[in-house]
């Protein structure tokens, strides 16, 4: 009984001392932030975390500076510019939300030559010297049709709304819902329309494909266009379908009016800004000297019926449901990925 | 002390480079070396090459606003095809060229506004891009990284780069007889036409080395980032233009400095670090910009009267 207590009390010293010991060792280190874009919802929210996380940090001294920087112009070239001046000014560790996973290689490799560590996440890279935190997209794609194949086993036409066409992420959703379809053939895609994560170009995408299409079971999504799809339907008098949402404040409220209105049923689905401070916390494990592998992989946001209300409550208005991570959460994820 | 108009015309450009390029030394000491020198001006090669087309375009009274969706194009080849079929690529490159020479006979003999025929090729060009390459990807031919990453002794490759285009274009516009009725059309085509050139030509030639060298610069940009992106060079648009300004040209044909044209890019590029190092707050960064664009011009408007002035006494 004695040993076993002895063993709870190292056990538990050694939780309290381990984390403090490591951070002493990062405590003259400076993290960057290089971001691409600020000019949605979901960015803000990324960016007000970071605020959060690092101020923080910093202030109980576990990094000497974590600072932020945005390009004005969501351009590859100039956010490589931007790279390349954060090497100059002598950051440690750079933590990368890129324009393009190709078009900054030739600076993330500069980076790296002068011996910065580089993690990129949402917005990856393909140099094989950087970190990779990725979204896995392709499965969130799939788990929409999991979840349709669920709550409506008898299938129908699904109608697909993309992102903006040419970037990654797009593809990956779109491949998952594919893969997703195929798996469940009840289902069948009749449509598709480009809504770009924002709910204007998917209200009008939807109105305008609307009258073409025969009638339709459930809306596949990507994200910030759930609302605008609902709007275009209303607006065309047709029976609201099951539209999968995006996480984002404006689709959550509209789901919240509707399942006290009539029970509608849906599930929610979406990156969580957040993860830019799960970003930081591999950033700083590497800097610490832990091993970490090169990729992996953050756990999506995923709101059902049962947990609509808590994470409304905690969603700001125009903002995005969102999830902050810790160091601890971020030591869980490096171990996962062993 | 007698200073001819074009001298005049490179000062302020060179001035507004020195002043800034203090600024960031100042700033940041790390920059003060071989590769912090680098560091600094490497992207700006490619802006350099795409800046010198749009001048050549300006110079003949055009403007082309198809210029960032071209170099994007020009990058997604370079990726691609210059990599994997070298003869493939180069054909490519000839076609794309003369289609810009086509484009200029176009515009020549319709009488179109150049603006408008440039803004629906940069459609054209874009989507060809998509096409090419529709998620970013491709790999830089190894002999165009090692050009770009190359370390010349001395003086970092950046700088060697911007010395040649600047000096190759200086003695192509400004010392060539074929530079002289560039900037003839641009001045005034009806008295180059009477004295019996073909302005036709003249302007499809010019046409065609604007692209030669926007080619060149999606090249160069691929050189630095080692893969391309259907939308990888889209500010090159309004930078060029830009860059064109700052050096001392005007949008009135005939009026170009080459020279002035490089500097005014570097000073674009340099102009993005220094409000960086500066801290300035990204929502203030598109402004500041601007501002920096305003004083070079204003500074020059100021220096053009006094000229006037003087000429008048």
């Amino acid at each position: 009984m004695i040993i076993r207590k002895m063993l709870f009390a190292s056990v538990a010293v050694a939780c309290v001392v381990g984390p403090i010991s490591a951070l002493a060792d990062t405590a003259d280190k400076k993290i960057a932030l290089s971001n691409n874009y600020a000019g949605n919802s979901w960015r803000q929210a990324m960016l007000t975390s970071w605020d959060k996380i690092t101020k923080d940090a910093v202030a109980k001294g576990v990094v000497a500076a974590a600072d932020p920087f945005t390009t004005a112009e969501n351009q590859a070239t100039e956010q490589a510019a931007q790279i390349q001046n954060l090497i100059l000014q002598g950051y440690d560790a750079i933590v990368v939300n890129a324009a393009s996973p190709t078009a900054l290689n030739g600076a993330i490799k500069e980076a790296c030559d002068a011996g910065i560590i580089v993690v990129s996440f949402d917005g990856i890279v393909t140099e094989p010297c950087a970190w990779r935190i990725a979204v896995d997209f392709k499965a969130m794609g799939e788990s929409q049709l999991d979840y349709l194949a669920k709550k409506l086993p008898k299938g129908g036409n699904l109608l697909e709304i993309r992102g903006l066409a040419g970037v990654s992420v797009d593809d990956e959703i779109h491949a998952g819902i594919e893969a997703g379809v195929e798996k469940n053939p009840q289902f069948k895609i009749v449509g598709s329309v480009n809504g770009d994560w924002a709910q204007d170009v998917a209200q009008r995408a939807v109105a305008g494909i609307l009258p073409s299409l025969p009638e339709i079971a459930a809306v596949v999504t990507q994200g910030g266009d759930g609302y605008g799809a609902a709007q275009a339907f209303a607006a065309a008098n047709r029976p609201t379908p099951t539209i999968v949402m995006g996480n984002r404040e404006d689709e959550l409220v509209w789901w919240k009016q509707q399942k006290d209105k009539n029970g509608y049923e849906t599930m929610s689905v979406s990156i969580a800004p957040g993860v830019s401070t799960l970003a930081f916390w591999v950033a700083q494990q590497i800097l610490d000297g832990k091993e970490v592998k090169k990729d992996l992989v953050v756990p999506f946001l995923r709101i059902d019926q049962d947990n609509l209300e808590t994470n409304l409550a905690g969603t700001q208005k125009g903002g995005v449901a969102n999830v902050e991570y810790s160091l601890e959460d971020a030591q869980k994820v490096i171990a996962s990925a062993k | 002390m007698k200073l001819s108009s074009g001298t005049l015309r490179l000062i302020i450009p060179a001035v507004s480079l020195a002043l800034l390029l203090a600024a960031v030394f100042y700033m940041q000491p790390r920059a003060m070396s071989y590769t912090g020198l680098n560091l600094l001006f490497n992207l700006a090669v490619p802006i350099a090459l795409a800046t010198v087309a749009q001048m050549l375009i300006m110079a003949v009274n055009d403007l082309d606003l198809s210029m960032g969706t071209f170099v994007s194009f020009c990058a997604c080849v370079t990726a691609t095809f210059l990599q994997a079929s070298p003869a493939m690529g180069v054909l490519i490159f000839l076609g794309a060229i003369a289609a810009y020479a086509a484009m200029g006979m176009i515009i020549h003999v319709r009488e179109l506004p150049s603006i408008v025929v440039t803004l629906g090729m940069s459609f054209f060009w874009g989507g060809l891009a998509v096409l090419m390459l529709p998620s970013p990807g491709g790999e830089a031919p190894g002999w165009v990284r090692w050009l770009m990453t190359s370390k010349p002794p001395f003086v970092p490759m950046a700088i060697v780069a911007s010395v040649v285009i600047a000096a190759v274009t200086h003695f192509l516009i400004m010392r060539s007889s074929f530079g002289v009725l560039i900037r003839g059309v641009g001045g005034n085509f009806r008295s180059v036409e009477r004295a019996g050139w073909s302005v036709i030509r003249i302007r499809a030639a010019t046409y065609a080395l604007a692209a030669l060298f926007a080619v060149l610069s999606g090249i160069a940009l691929v050189g630095l980032t080692t893969s391309a992106d259907a939308n990888i060079a889209l500010r090159y648009t309004l930078l060029s233009i830009a860059g064109v300004i700052l050096g001392g040209g005007e949008f009135v044909g005939g009026r170009v400095s080459p020279i002035g044209a490089v500097i005014g890019a570097l000073t674009l590029a340099l102009a993005g670090s220094f409000l960086s190092f500066m801290r300035i707050s990204p929502d203030w960064q598109i402004g500041a910009q601007g501002a920096i664009l305003i004083v070079v011009l204003a500074l020059r408007l100021f220096l053009n009267r006094l000229e006037r002035r003087e000429k008048i006494q």
